[in-house]
């Protein structure tokens, strides 16, 4: 917290972020033992889960980067696909930077947690006390979950065995469903998302896993070049569980 | 996959994805303020989301399959239009594949 006086709708404010900051975490981190068990399930062991979880932690990111590799993919093409994935956090910098004010160490520590949920919370507050409140609750606090309840899934994942008999595979697949459902709100998303399926089939025969997936993200760019610009952009970030995404109107009506 | 390629994908993966966030946080607002670079990066990880769905639904090396997990995959589709949270949608389709395969279905 800041030096500055609070007055009472400021505290209220910022325990309104803490609150949705400590909900969020927890609909996020949940959901680690889901990447953790299908980590392991795509060939990875439970200490090289455990550095995408800490290292990389962004969840597409490291959804998509255990997606390629277990598929047989090259590291460049998860790297590549991972590093794609994660260039929507590069977008949220410039938003939330202004409102944390931090330099040194602490910047680097608040690029690190610099995902989807913290900036959504963040940038859903009045800049200032709240703002910063709902940052660093929900990012520290989806760090902390999220590699807790990873480490658990790997733990998990490693004592079930064949993962096709759980279904796991099934499971990767919905839960890249689940990350990009609510990203498909206008008919330009609608339209990639379905060429970029056609586009990854079509060339899966063709092309060295992992290559599918990288070609999809051409479609994207160029729709991105070619659609006219007035369509609204969508910069505002989309949290990833479908129901962790911040409510602030009914979470904060309570104080109102 | 040998364990040194899974290392250098999870490390260098993880250098990028940071390095992006930092730039973030260091480059001057206006230059990632153009509403075409923000649409674009949307689009690009609906894209490479979409096409993860795809892979990860319906092949199998360098082959395309119809298996449990295309109907597994519709449950949580459905789960997903009833506002289904994440862990929900996720557990729905690893039970109906499993289900399916303890019934016969590849």
């Amino acid at each position: 917290m800041g030096p500055e006086p609070l007055d009472d709708a400021v505290v209220a404010d910022v325990r309104a972020a803490r609150r949705q900051a400590v909900s969020v975490a927890f609909a996020t981190g949940l959901y680690g033992v889901s990447f953790g068990a299908l980590s392991v399930a795509a060939g990875l062991d439970t200490a090289q889960t455990m550095a995408l979880s800490l290292l990389m932690f962004s969840g597409g990111s490291q959804f998509a980067a255990i997606g390629v590799l277990g598929a047989g993919g090259a590291a460049g093409a998860a790297i590549a696909t991972a590093g794609l994935l994660g260039a929507r956090n590069g977008l949220y910098g410039p938003q939330v930077s202004p409102l944390l004010g931090v330099h040194g160490v602490r910047r680097l520590l608040a690029a690190q947690l610099t995902i989807d949920e913290s900036t959504a919370v963040a940038t859903v507050h009045p800049p200032g006390p709240a703002a910063r409140a709902g940052f660093w609750w929900t990012g520290v606090g989806v760090f902390v979950l999220w590699n807790s309840f990873t480490l658990l899934g790997a733990l998990l994942g490693n004592t079930l065995g064949d993962p096709r008999r759980y279904g796991l595979d099934a499971a990767a697949a919905a839960a890249f469903l689940a990350l990009v459902w609510p990203r498909l709100g206008d008919s330009l998303a609608r339209t990639v998302a379905a060429a970029a399926v056609v586009v990854a089939l079509a060339t899966t025969p063709l092309l060295p896993a992992g290559v599918p997936v990288l070609l999809a993200a051409v479609v994207a760019i160029v729709a991105g070049a070619l659609a006219p610009p007035a369509v609204a952009p969508t910069t505002a970030p989309t949290t990833s569980p479908t129901n962790a995404r911040p409510a602030p109107t009914s979470d904060e009506r309570e104080d109102a | 996959m040998s364990d040194t390629t899974l290392w250098v994908a999870v490390l260098a993966g993880s250098a990028v994805v940071f390095v992006l966030k930092l730039v973030g946080h260091l480059v001057p607002e206006h230059w990632l303020a153009q509403p075409r670079v923000a649409r674009t990066a949307a689009l690009v990880t609906v894209a490479l989301l979409s096409a993860l769905v795809a892979v990860q639904a319906a092949t199998s090396g360098s082959e395309l399959v119809a298996d449990a997990r295309l109907p597994a995959l519709a449950v949580a589709a459905v789960a997903l239009v009833l506002r289904a949270p994440f862990i929900v949608v996720v557990v729905l389709a690893a039970l109906t594949a499993a289900l399916l395969r303890a019934l016969g279905m590849p």
